[in-house]
């Protein structure tokens, strides 16, 4: 469907500075000023990408960004299993929050586990008005009856408790001492902090390093004899089961995985994470902060990975064994050559059929990145991608090892923005969410859900790999693609048309 | 290694291969310091005792899996019911990411809107010039003929006064003067989101009939023989409208739906994007105000909007989501009572289809027993229709119903013998809802898509009916209302029944002799 596929390099640069300048236009100037320095075309050999980011998003452009309460309940705590994890304030943030995220776990939910739940603190008017630290209190007692099994409690916090002035730092330490010392962490990421979910995710790491890490008395016998191959998965969400898919190639090149942070996690596996002998980080945005804190307090070195498609997974495995003996080095090798068959026949595959298409990305703060390797293993090309909440060091990771010269980057890109784009370029696939799918699906365009696997997954690892192949597959190569335009409709109408 | 490039195994079976299901028992064994998996047994069996029930509805301050959401997404339910209309919400930009994800994933279909994307400075000095270069960029990117302005808890807490910062943005150019800006304070501590949809729907009537917030003169009632109609907040707003409008139709009443968004939210797939689609014009919203009569299909979705109405003059009249043939052929009557136009012989014969089948399978229902949870309209009209079918809603729950609902649910039992053994539950919440499926069984629960944890844990058959729906498709499209919609009720049910007995009579050589071919 690319209209464009024999342009030059030049070329490419050309149109795509043509088209920012295009979309700036809508905006009144002063906006238009601001939204300038998020748009860019990438030039080969520059250190970032050349875009401002992880600053304020604009009023009424309508931004795809969440919020610090989405970062740290829906990302960073959410998923561990065995806590209680209160939203704090009104109903709707963990209404729409809801089991939405597709963080898998194993576990008796609403007996010893507890992500697909909803706990609440349902403000009313009166707890506004009267402050909600006695409800809270309230909460955390009826908790403990009716939850017995729970192994500890964090308290997402809401707009409204920064505003009102509650203490839930007191009424979670007052909890904590009353339960015999039972772990509740109260969690400052009211959804007004910071510029996207970018702070709650920074915000959850601190919690953990103040009210799980400082907690643990440091006398304390370890749970398990440690061993000199015991490493933790940290920033895997196991959406889809992503974190399993990547557990099971550490284990396989004799790695010994003590800790998932934090999908399918548990308290445990925070409380032992630091002993281990590398972490090793896959999404750097939302956990590289608790990951320096360990190296600088605890002296464990971190180490980025990055397990989308067999070429950056194969990279990653011996970057991480490289951090070891030749007993693990050699475990990598074995796991490659393992899956190399696999992974060849799933190149050759669904490779002929995906080979030249293209694709724009547009998702949180590591798959723009990420992905691409995915993409090129099966002959794709991404000629777009930008992040919601990326900062600087995202777009300098991106600029150095992933995005080719001429690349259209957009940060925190606006709804207009992203529709001309897509509208202009052509692109063969979009990577978004779920407030993007169907709007590239009306306008015909192939789109895969690049948070949640479209309900797919997993798409780490090997395993992952080849479910990622079939749905770029599925998705592109759809039937329906060809069905959008009435056969009686004779008049030319533009491939691809957004809304004025 | 069970994955492979012929037979692309994914979540589904992968992890139920022994290499993951080893690994999986490995992890939780050394890693994860379980619990003694005898004690989960006991407490999972004690959380289906009436020990566990009487704590569990003692709580008085924790929610557990509510089946309500917050004001703001009512709000935004409501504005893009209108002609080229932009929610703009006013307070934290998380909030709108969360409405339009949510609504998303229900209708299947673009939701737009806007944010004033307020953060910490706004919080401490207010969100006006959030508000005057929002309404400005937004006036200028997307071209809405109207913005439609509510609010979150944020903006509430801190006490943004819409009225004020909507006019000095207006006197700083940020949209013409004359440019329609309704508004409506949704603060998210407050109701839900029906009640949202209430106050969104009254603030752009207010504003078009009450001259715009004291820029215009106020409009002056000139009697008309149209009807308006209000749908309410409505996972099923897509069927449900046309279906109204295919009644309206064939009774020749001329009708006005005010926050038609059954377009907007079923926009066709063919290379063009649209942000809008359908909703009712500006100028039928304001010249509404000259109807003979106003109907809503939500008592609870329009307690505020229909009294302000009717202080206009106009004869208004709420129904509970009407759902089967008694509470249609009330809504039919109401409105031949109201226009003086006869129900067609039409109506009479899909009147008669349903109560055919009704007859043809009535002996499947009869008698059964039923848990309903929804909002409190729906739960009303499920309510009447399976008592009309001889079944008994036992445990009718609504989180966001009050006392006042309550007694009219309490007032619907007795007017029925088969309701006599039947509960009603205002401002409970699905957890309430388990012990009730554990402690009182009933055959089958009808819900939103979260009934499914109750299907799983107490083994209650879901049928799913409400919002949101995530997990099925397209049922959105289907009416409910109307005969035809009392039809597509009564199927979803009866589909349940009989794939419930055959899940439970196809063991071989023990159960199969109920295994009926015809039923």
């Amino acid at each position: 469907m690319s209209v464009s596929p024999t342009l030059s390099v030049a070329e490419i640069k050309d149109r795509n500075k043509a088209l920012i300048e295009e979309v700036l236009k809508v905006y009144p100037e002063k906006t238009a000023k601001r939204r300038a320095k998020h748009l860019n075309v990438h030039q080969e050999g520059k250190p970032d990408c050349g875009v401002k980011s992880n600053i304020k998003s604009i009023p009424g452009v309508m931004t795809i960004r969440g919020c610090a309460y989405a970062g740290s309940k829906g990302v960073v705590w959410g998923p561990i299993k065995d806590m209680i994890h209160i939203s704090h304030g009104p109903v709707g943030c963990g209404q729409y929050s809801w089991a939405a995220r597709r963080n898998y776990y194993i576990g008796t939910t609403g007996i010893d586990t507890f992500v697909t739940m909803q706990f609440t603190s349902d403000f009313q008017e009166k707890d506004i008005v009267f402050g909600g630290d006695k409800k809270l209190a309230k909460i955390m007692d009826e908790i403990q009856e009716l939850f017995p099994l729970n192994n500890g409690i964090t308290v997402q916090s809401e707009c409204p408790i920064g505003l009102i002035g509650d203490d839930i730092e007191a009424v979670s330490k007052a909890k904590s001492k009353e339960y015999d010392g039972k772990t509740i962490v109260p969690v400052r990421c009211e959804g007004f902090r910071g510029v996207s979910q970018s702070l709650g995710h920074h915000i959850a790491n601190d919690a953990i390093r103040d009210w799980v890490f400082d907690k643990i008395a440091p006398d304390a016998a370890p749970r398990f004899e440690p061993t000199p191959y015991d490493v933790a998965i940290i920033g895997d969400y196991n959406i889809g089961g992503d974190a399993w898919s990547s557990r099971i190639l550490l284990e396989e090149m004799g790695l010994r995985v003590i800790a998932q942070w934090s999908g399918d996690g548990s308290l445990a596996e925070l409380e032992a994470t630091p002993k281990a002998k590398l972490n090793v980080l896959h999404c750097y945005r939302s956990m590289n902060y608790i990951s320096r804190h360990m190296e600088e307090k605890y002296g464990i070195p971190w180490c980025e990975y990055n397990f989308f498609g067999p070429s950056k997974i194969a990279e990653s495995l011996r970057k991480i064994a490289s951090y070891f003996d030749d007993k693990i080095k050699e475990g990598a090798e074995q796991v490659i050559a393992k899956y190399q068959p696999l992974m060849d026949a799933v190149i050759a595959k669904y490779r002929p059929r995906l080979e030249g298409k293209t694709v724009m990305l547009f998702v949180g703060g590591l798959r723009p990145r990420h992905v691409i390797g995915a993409y090129e293993d099966l002959g794709m090309e991404v000629v777009g991608t930008g992040y919601e909440f990326g900062h600087n060091d995202d777009y300098q990771r991106t600029a150095q090892h992933y995005v080719k010269d001429g690349t259209l980057i957009y940060d925190d890109v606006t709804g207009y923005e992203f529709e001309k784009f897509v509208e202009k370029i052509q692109p063969d696939l979009v990577g978004s969410g779920i407030k993007e799918k169907y709007v590239f699906q009306k306008m015909g365009v192939p789109f895969r859900q690049m948070h949640s696997w479209d309900y797919s997954g997993p798409y780490h690892g090997y395993d992952g790999f080849a479910i990622f192949a079939r749905d770029m597959d599925m998705a592109i190569n759809s039937p329906v693609w060809k069905m959008t335009k009435a056969p009686w409709k004779t008049e030319e109408l533009p491939l691809l048309q957004a809304a004025e | 290694m069970p994955q492979s490039a012929e037979h692309v195994l994914d979540h589904f079976d992968l992890f139920r291969g022994p290499e993951y299901q080893q690994m999986l028992a490995n992890k939780k064994k050394m890693f994860e310091n379980p619990r003694d998996p005898a004690e989960v047994e006991r407490v999972r069996e004690w959380a289906k005792t009436p020990e566990y029930r009487e704590k569990n509805f003692a709580r008085e301050a924790l929610t557990v899996n509510p089946a309500k959401a917050c004001q703001p997404l009512g709000a935004v339910f409501a504005a893009v019911g209108f002609e080229q209309t932009i929610p703009f919400v006013h307070g934290s930009q998380g909030c709108v990411a969360y409405y339009r994800s949510h609504l998303s994933r229900h209708f299947k279909e673009p939701s737009s809107c806007v944010s004033s994307s307020m953060t910490e400075d706004a919080a401490v000095f207010g969100g006006l010039n959030n508000m005057i270069d929002g309404l400005a960029n937004t006036y200028n990117m997307y071209k809405p003929k109207m913005i439609a302005v509510s609010t979150t808890c944020m903006a509430e807490v801190i006490g943004d006064d819409l009225n004020a910062f909507i006019k000095t943005s207006k006197e700083k150019g940020s949209v013409p003067e004359d440019y329609d800006v309704p508004f409506a304070h949704t603060p998210a501590f407050v109701g839900s989101h029906v009640t949202g949809y209430d106050n969104a729907l009254k603030g752009v009537i207010a504003h078009f009939w009450d001259g715009k917030a004291g820029t215009t003169a106020k409009l002056e009632r000139k009697a008309n023989d149209k009807i308006n109609f209000i749908g309410g907040f409505d996972g099923y707003t897509v069927g449900n409208t046309r279906e109204v409008k295919r009644i309206f139709g064939l009774m020749g009443i001329d009708y006005t739906i005010l926050a038609d968004n059954s377009e907007v939210f079923d926009t066709p797939t063919d290379g063009e994007f649209r942000m809008y689609d359908g909703g009712t014009t500006l100028e039928e919203a304001a010249d509404a105000i000259n109807a003979k009569a106003t109907i809503s299909m939500q008592e609870y979705c329009t307690e505020k909007t229909l009294p302000l109405i009717a202080e206009h003059g106009q004869e208004v009249a709420a129904f509970n989501h009407p759902i089967g043939v008694s509470a249609t052929d009330k809504f039919l009557m109401t409105l031949s009572r109201i226009t003086g136009k006869p129900i067609p012989e039409e109506l009479a014969r899909e009147r008669g289809r349903l109560v055919d089948a009704v007859a043809d399978s009535s002996a499947h229902i009869h008698g059964k027993k039923f848990a309903i949870y929804g909002d409190p309209d729906l739960c009303l009209g499920l309510a009447g229709f399976l008592l009309e079918l001889g079944a008994e809603p036992t445990h009718v729950l609504a989180t966001n119903g009050g006392k006042a609902w309550a007694a009219k649910v309490q007032a619907l039992f007795d007017s029925s013998p088969f309701g006599q053994n039947c509960h009603v539950y205002a401002g409970k919440d699905l957890w309430h809802m388990r012990s009730l499926l554990f402690t009182e069984p009933v055959d089958f629960l009808i819900g939103n898509t979260y009934g499914k944890y109750l299907e799983r844990d107490t083994g209650t058959p879901l049928i799913r009916i409400g919002f949101p729906i995530f997990d099925r498709h397209h049922h959105h499209r289907y009416p409910v209302w109307g005969y035809q919609g009392g039809l597509n009720v009564l199927v979803w049910v009866l589909d349940r029944i009989f794939e419930s007995i055959d899940a439970t009579t196809n063991v071989p050589a023990k159960s199969d002799y109920s295994f009926d071919i015809i039923r």
